[in-house]
């Protein structure tokens, strides 16, 4: 069983009177564990194809399986359970939610999900040290630098233990040694947790820890490769 | 589930909360509106209460009298050919044993009154003083001369304005003149022993007072009154007492409550509540549109969060209780705001407004020169429940829109 899969996948967009396809025929199987890149320029469809399949953007054909449901048949509170329950979001903007400290970013998701105070307490503290912001739990986005946001924006997308990890361009706003770090912190998360990783991005940085890079041009894939011993032995 | 529900509740709770002071000048300003909102609606409806209640009162006051019974003809004709027996037998028993407070047998005809200077149309009023004043009379309105005494009193005692009118003054012999039950002619002299003062010019004017028997013997209608009036000292409380009135009195005799007997004021005050709930249900219409404008805004800096919460995994509905629920946080304070500002203001005054200012214009409606703001919990509950129902309502339109937004589209905004 794949952690995630699509078939057939079509996105169209229209801009004036021109129709440009986001993803065009896109098929992809994902296996659970696997630390998956998506590479390409600007506007190749890595962005589209991870919203897709993350459940934020409907195809206009083609399907979607995430742990074996059809994602694209779902309604929209389905999608927004199956996304609380299955999958864990890293953007580019980091997207903390700016009225709430760096722990109860981290817990927001596990209160939606209904988790009890304390185990939610005891979770959050726990993944902020493995993030290394244990001092900084209570501390507002706005005190936190780019790097420490988008850790703790990390530590929110796992701490809820999901299959998937969707991350789209994550390094982007982050200084090499930043970005290092969080790619390498994503690594030891896939290795130890054993969380599928799929992570869009034009940053070569990143794409040297993937096992898998998958290529994309004008919302194809155009090449899928393995890159064996790479990630493990980082 | 419903583990998973409480616990979104109070995440939902925790960020209303802190949104809602994301922006504290804004909070502050519709806050500011909501009190005085809520202030106003509760103060208007204090001062109409409270004038309410004096035109009651006033009215009441003329002749005082929660309940009246008369001769079912009396009230079409108020002639002295339609008058009853004084009470008695079962009917004296009940006005004689709570509730009633206290009870009078009147006579009350039209007639005339002649000075040696002018004449003018009256209310001929033939009472027992006792009585009279147990039912509410004050003989400190008596501001020259003296009351009546007994029902035997030979004197008369006429309103500050009628003296006026006629010319006359304490001490000097008038002429009352009316009908006895033939149709004859009855006339006595009498002297003025006492005037009065009242809160309305037009009662003043109309009413005199004499010795119920020496009224008997002029009219030569030996223990006959034209009416029983009776109090139970609440005028609100009137529907739970008059009916066994009524049943004493007999099907022979027409009794009936204030409201019956003046239309007028019963109907105002029937409408009271109505009226009250229409001007807060204006004054809060404006109001809901700052409200909307503000939540609106409040929703429109905050897309790219809403949507990040929706792509976190958080329902649309979810979505749309927070915004109704920083709404409802806002309106909460608001109205506990507003409720305790608006006691602190009416209480202090429910000791009386001098109106004197006004009070000519207000004579007309049967209001004195002084207002009495009445604080009722019914009005600070109508208030409550109008300013959250609509102003829930209002919410509405930003928080479904909030919950409308394409997460990814959300996302994207700057």
């Amino acid at each position: 069983m794949s952690a995630v899969s699509c078939k057939n996948l079509i996105k169209t967009f229209t801009q004036g009177e021109q129709i440009i396809k986001g993803l065009d025929d896109v098929t992809i199987n994902i296996e659970p564990g696997e630390f998956v890149c998506l590479s390409g320029p600007s506007g190749s469809g890595k962005t589209t194809l991870l919203n897709a399949l993350g459940g934020l953007d409907n195809p206009d054909s083609g399907e979607i399986l995430v742990d074996s449901k059809r994602v694209d048949l779902l309604s929209k509170s389905d999608l927004a359970d199956m996304r609380l329950h299955n999958i864990g979001f890293v953007f580019q903007a980091y997207n903390l939610i700016p009225v709430l400290t760096a722990q109860e970013n981290i817990e927001f998701v596990m209160q939606i999900q209904g988790v009890p105070a304390q185990e939610r307490r005891e979770k959050s503290r726990a993944i902020l040290a493995e993030v290394d912001l244990a001092d900084h739990e209570d501390r507002r986005p706005a005190q936190l630098s780019g790097g420490q946001q988008q850790r703790v924006a990390v530590a929110r997308a796992i701490v809820s233990d999901p299959t998937l990890v969707l991350a789209d361009e994550p390094t982007a706003n982050l200084d090499s040694k930043t970005a290092v770090q969080l790619i390498e912190l994503f690594l030891k998360l896939n290795l130890e947790r054993n969380i599928t990783f799929v992570i869009a991005t034009h940053d070569t940085r990143v794409m040297d820890y993937c096992r898998r890079l998958v290529r994309m041009v004008d919302g194809k894939i155009v090449s899928d490769l393995q890159q064996p011993g790479i990630g493990v032995s980082s | 589930m419903a583990q998973e529900q409480s616990v979104s509740a109070s995440i939902l709770a925790k960020l209303a909360w802190r949104n809602l002071w994301r922006n504290y000048r804004r909070t502050l300003i519709m806050l500011t509106a909501i009190v005085i909102g809520v202030w106003a609606m509760i103060l208007f409806s204090a001062l109409m209460r409270g004038m309410l209640d004096e035109m009651v009162h006033a009215g009441l006051r003329v002749l005082p009298g929660e309940v009246q019974i008369h001769h079912p003809a009396f009230r079409d004709d108020p002639s002295i050919a339609n008058s009853m027996q004084e009470p008695q037998g079962e009917l004296l028993a009940t006005l004689n044993r709570p509730p009633v407070q206290a009870w009078t047998a009147r006579i009350k005809v039209p007639g005339m009154i002649s000075s040696e200077r002018d004449n003018r149309g009256a209310q001929l009023l033939g009472i027992d003083p006792a009585q009279e004043i147990a039912l509410g009379f004050d003989p400190g309105d008596i501001v020259e001369g003296r009351f009546l005494e007994s029902p035997q009193d030979k004197g008369i005692v006429i309103g500050r304005k009628l003296a006026e009118r006629l010319e006359t003054q304490l001490g000097k012999r008038v002429v009352i003149m009316s009908q006895d039950p033939d149709n004859d002619v009855a006339d006595r002299g009498v002297r003025i022993v006492g005037i009065y003062k009242a809160r309305l010019q037009a009662t003043e004017e109309l009413n005199v007072y004499v010795g119920r028997e020496t009224l008997q013997k002029m009219l030569r209608i030996d223990k006959q009154v034209s009416e029983v009036a009776i109090t139970a000292n609440s005028y609100k409380t009137v529907d739970t007492w008059w009916p066994a009135i009524a049943t004493a009195a007999g099907p022979e005799l027409d009794t009936q409550p204030w409201m019956v007997l003046d239309a007028y004021l019963g109907t105002i005050l029937s409408i009271q509540g109505t009226m009250n709930l229409i001007i807060m249900i204006i004054i809060f219409l404006a109001l809901s549109f700052g409200l909307v404008n503000t939540l609106v805004m409040a929703v429109f800096e905050r897309i790219r969060e809403i949507g990040l919460m929706m792509a976190l995994g958080m329902r649309p509905q979810w979505i749309m209780y927070q915004v109704l629920l920083e709404s409802l946080m806002l309106l909460c304070l608001g109205l506990i705001i507003g409720n305790v500002l608006a006691a602190a203001t009416i209480l202090p005054l429910e000791g009386g407004i001098d109106i004197s200012i006004v009070g000519d214009g207000l004579e007309m409606y049967g209001m004195g020169a002084t207002l009495y703001p009445v604080l009722a919990a019914q009005d600070m509950l109508n208030s409550t429940l109008v300013v959250l129902v609509l102003g829930l309502l209002a919410s509405l339109i930003p928080a479904w829109r909030a919950s409308r937004y394409n997460p990814i589209q959300a996302l994207a905004k700057n």
